[in-house]
Parts: structure tokens; C-alpha cells; sequence
């Protein structure tokens, strides 16, 4: 016995420990894409995160620049695919307000109402990929259960599941479908009895909460000062929310709570995306039955042109604080045009949240601030 | 005390996440009534996509062989990323005795396609619209450049230009 503790001594002074690096990406199934981190390790403990961004860089900022405001609105489909609704929506009321182009309160409401839909589908992916990161896999199945309806309602209406293309400068594409009313209402009847069944499946499992409470706490003055935005920052206690703050299309008809949580963890930021869900169904059922009989399309010049000058338009995508600023001189196509998207806002985040944490709960908080790497890679 | 009940409780939410999918699994075992998931190729005879699905750009003929399109290339130019090439002559009208273009070929990249509209959006006589035809799976890049206007087919004489 004596003999092996002063072996033990004798090899804790041989061995020497030190800090190593370790690649986790490019093609890791838990980074969501193409996301390269360089995490630097003591054992087992991260000490740095480093995210390496560019492995699907497509200059769209650039692209933009050389394509007319009609063209640009099909690009914003690309950044954040899962909100891609919303980013059409940023650009359109950009120009729209450039131009002085007041819509009426039908194409208000019935963008407001996909744009909530296309939240709900982003969150229930979200919510299935989440359980799939902590080892749930019946999660993704069930909540793409309930996306499938969704898809579906988009698909009659806009004409496709992912990419809806829906808005265009002055209003809509097409007017909604004769069904749209019906199977909306019809969704939110279902998914009102089956978003219980997340909780039960996934909230309250014991298993998914050691592994998310407590893991990853952010201060609502960290999350201010490394710019973090939607259910993440709202997560601890930062009230950011765009709809609630600057409201844009209908949103200042409807009322709805902003959802905010102090605790600031790991399954705070889980809960929140939960309770978004409930807001959005409430959203859109005060608006299914008030859409009014109009045009669902404004005239407009045949080609665009902005008035010389600055211009900017923030909207709330599903992840956060979406912002395009576009600069003119005038002519068909901007001089420059800025997407400020949240996920790379977000991702500031990480390194800080991480910060003496396992490589597993690493996973956890890169899921629960729920990148798409494309809108970081534009 | 409290390290059993920590165990009673872990079997407790186990056995509520279990109970959900046991139902599941059990009723679709013998009605298949939640089913959710289809075999790709098996409803592919009867599958009827959406009016409005976007799978790709065709041009309508009528049964005369006759399109609307006037090669204006107005879709050439509304297109964000070059998926339309539109190769047209000049041709002498016998009837008017007016030299006017005449479409030679509409070629299509699909491979290029975003299917954002633009270019069917801009039309100005209708000529081309949306296939719901979503099947584009080749072995080879090549087969997806496609000639819009079926061979030999003409102007339509009586075409309107609409004014959008």
C-alpha cells in the first residue's frame, strides 16, 4: 500500500499534463452544417472555443449588390433557411418603406400569420434536432410529425415547403388558398393537444434535465454585452424581442406576451422556444378570422429604384434580431447591402458559456442557441 | 432517503415519455392510423402535387403546337442567376410584310433554378409557367438543360401581350 502511494507521487511528478486542441467539425453531425471549433482542452474541460467560419461562404452580400431589389429577395431565402419567410419579409418592408408603399391590412395580417407559422416550424425542427443532440431520437420524429403540417400549408399556399418566396415588393405572390383558413385552424387543434406531448416527452424527462440545467449559465449583462439576441438572450431575462419593440406588419394589432425567463441556462433556453410556440398560436388565432377582403398586391413601378440615402429594417426572425441595411445611390441595385444576422450574434456567445464546461455540454449549448450555419456563412 | 426517491422519480418521467410512445407504437401496430412516414416511390402513380407547386418552368403549347412566347427576353434578364438562355432570329412576317423576332430556342438550366419566380412574374403574355414535375433525378448534369419549346412549334398569331 505504502509502496503504491509513493508511486503514485513518483509519476504525478514524472507525468507532465498539458493543454491540447481539438477539431470538432467541419462534418460533425452535432454542429447543425458545415461549423468548424477548435476547442482547446484540459482533459476533458474546454478552456477556449474558437468557431472557423467560411466553409460555405457565398459572397450573397456581394450577390446582392449586382442584383435588383425584386432579385434579392430570393437570396434572403438562403441565409436562414428555416426562417426564410421572415428575411423575405425584412427586405420587402425595406423597399417598401423606401419607397412610401403603405400595404393594406390584409397583406399585413396574412404575412404576419406565415411568418408566425414559419417560427412554429423552425422551433419544432429546433426542438427534435435538440433532442436528438442529448441522445433522444424519437423527438425528431415526432416533431416532424407536426412540421409536416405546416410544410403542407405552405406548399398550397406559397407553393414551396422551405424556400416560400412568398412575399414580393408590394404585397404577396399569390392570394392565399381557398383551404388556407381551414387548415390552419385545423393545425392549431392538433398541435394545441400535441405540444403537451413535448413536455412529457422531452421538459420533464429527467435525463434531458440534468443535462440542461444549470449547463451554460449567461447574465443578462453578458448576454447585453456580447450582443445576443432572441430566445437566447431572452432566456436571461433580456427583453429584445422586435415584435414588441418596433412592430412591423401586424404585429401591433395582436396582443401577445414577449416570452422571458432569469434563470439564463441551458434548459432556459429551451423553455423559452417552448413557450414561443404557445405565443404564436395565440398570435395567429386573434388574426385567422380578421383577414380582410382586399388586393393581395399593391401597384408598383415595373423597376425598382431606391431614393438616394441609408435605410434599415430589423424584424424578428426565429432566431433573433434580423437586420438588413441597404445603401443607395439611387440606381437599380444597392451600393451595398448588410445582412446583420442573429445566429453569428449568437455565437459570440459560446465561447463564454462553454467556459470550463464538458465537450457534452458543449453540444448542449450549441444547440440551444440554435444556429443555422448558413445565416453565420453568407 | 432522498437518493431513492431521485430513483422513483427518474422512472416516473421515464415511464410518462414511455407511455407516449408505447401508445403510438401500439395503435399503429394494428390500425396504422398515425402513420406519418411513406415509402418514397410507392404513391408516386397517384401522388397529385399542389396548382401551385413550384417544381419547374415549362411552356404551355396548345394543340396547334403553338406558344406565346415572342422571345422578348424579358424572363432572360428578370432571372437572378442565368437560368435562361433565349436564342431568336429575325424573320420576315409574310402577312404584315414586318421583320419581327422569332423564338429559335428557350433553354432552360434547371440546374441553375432557384425557383423564385422572377422570371414567370415578368412575363408579359403568359408563356411560361409552373411544372409540378419534381422528379429531376439524372445521371448526368447535362440532361437537366432543357429546350423549352417543343420542336417546330410556332407562334401563336393570335397572342395578346398583356400589360402587367
Amino acid at each position: 500500500m505504502e509502496n503504491q502511494m509513493e508511486n503514485q507521487e513518483f509519476l504525478a511528478d514524472k507525468i507532465r499534463t498539458q493543454e491540447y486542441q481539438l477539431n470538432m467539425g467541419p462534418q460533425h453531425p452535432a454542429t447543425h452544417g458545415v461549423m468548424r471549433m477548435i476547442l482547446q482542452l484540459d482533459g476533458e474541460e474546454i478552456k477556449n472555443v474558437e468557431p472557423v467560419l467560411g466553409y460555405i461562404h457565398r459572397s450573397i452580400e456581394k450577390m446582392c449588390e449586382k442584383s435588383s431589389y425584386k432579385q434579392i429577395i430570393h437570396l434572403t431565402d438562403r441565409l436562414d433557411y428555416l426562417s426564410s419567410h421572415m428575411n423575405n419579409e425584412a427586405v420587402t418592408l425595406l423597399v417598401e418603406n423606401a419607397l412610401g408603399i403603405e400595404v393594406n391590412d390584409r397583406i399585413k395580417i396574412i404575412r404576419t400569420i406565415i411568418a408566425e407559422l414559419t417560427r412554429m416550424a423552425s422551433h419544432q425542427l429546433w426542438w427534435g434536432v435538440m433532442g436528438m443532440d442529448t441522445g433522444a431520437l424519437t423527438t425528431f420524429m415526432y416533431a416532424f410529425r407536426d412540421r409536416e403540417l405546416i410544410n403542407e400549408i405552405m406548399e398550397e399556399t406559397c407553393g414551396a415547403r422551405l424556400t416560400m418566396n412568398y412575399n414580393i415588393i408590394g404585397g404577396l405572390r399569390y392570394d392565399i388558398h381557398d383551404n388556407f383558413v381551414k387548415r390552419v385552424k385545423e393545425f392549431i387543434v392538433h398541435f394545441k393537444e400535441k405540444l403537451p406531448e413535448y413536455d412529457n416527452l422531452l421538459s420533464n424527462n429527467v435525463i434531458f434535465r440534468k443535462r440542461t440545467e444549470g449547463v451554460g449559465i449567461m447574465t443578462k449583462e453578458q448576454v447585453i454585452a456580447y450582443g445576443m439576441n432572441g430566445p437566447t438572450a431572452r432566456a436571461s431575462g433580456f427583453e429584445c424581442d422586435i415584435r414588441k419593440k418596433l412592430p412591423y406588419s401586424a404585429y401591433g394589432m395582436v396582443d401577445f406576451e414577449e416570452v422571458l425567463r432569469t434563470e439564463g441556462d441551458a434548459f432556459a433556453r429551451y423553455k423559452v422556444r417552448i413557450d414561443e410556440m404557445w405565443q404564436s398560436m395565440n398570435i395567429i388565432e386573434q388574426l385567422i378570422d380578421k383577414i380582410p377582403e382586399d388586393d393581395f398586391r399593391m401597384k408598383t413601378k415595373p423597376i425598382i429604384k431606391l431614393p438616394k440615402g441609408d435605410f434599415l429594417q430589423r424584424v424578428e426572425t426565429a432566431r433573433g434580431d434580423f437586420g438588413v441595411y441597404a445603401m443607395s445611390d439611387g440606381g437599380k441595385n444597392p451600393t451595398r447591402f448588410k445582412f446583420r444576422s442573429p445566429s453569428f450574434a449568437n455565437l459570440h456567445g459560446l465561447n463564454k458559456m462553454s467556459e470550463n464546461t464538458k465537450i457534452g455540454d458543449l453540444v448542449v449549448n450549441f444547440s440551444t442557441i440554435d444556429v443555422v450555419v448558413p445565416d453565420i456563412d453568407r | 432517503m432522498s437518493y431513492f426517491k431521485d430513483i422513483f422519480n427518474a422512472v416516473k418521467t421515464l415511464l410518462t415519455g414511455m407511455k407516449i410512445t408505447g401508445r403510438y407504437f401500439f395503435v399503429n401496430l394494428f390500425t396504422r392510423r398515425d402513420v406519418i412516414t411513406v415509402q418514397y416511390p410507392d404513391n408516386i402513380d397517384t401522388l397529385k402535387m399542389h396548382d401551385r407547386f413550384r417544381g419547374e418552368v415549362i411552356m404551355g403549347h396548345d394543340e396547334n403546337n403553338m406558344h406565346q412566347c415572342d422571345a422578348c427576353t424579358i424572363c432572360e434578364n428578370a432571372c437572378p442567376n442565368g437560368t435562361i438562355e433565349i436564342i431568336w432570329d429575325k424573320e420576315k412576317n409574310p402577312e404584315t410584310g414586318k421583320t419581327q423576332k422569332v423564338l429559335l430556342n428557350h433553354i432552360y438550366h434547371l440546374e441553375m433554378c432557384t425557383m423564385c419566380g422572377e422570371c414567370i412574374e415578368a412575363c408579359p403574355s403568359d408563356a411560361i409557367e409552373w411544372g409540378q414535375n419534381f422528379h429531376h433525378v439524372t445521371r448526368d448534369r447535362s440532361n437537366l438543360t432543357k429546350s423549352l419549346n417543343r420542336p417546330e412549334s410556332i407562334l401563336n398569331p393570335n397572342f395578346v401581350k398583356s400589360k402587367k
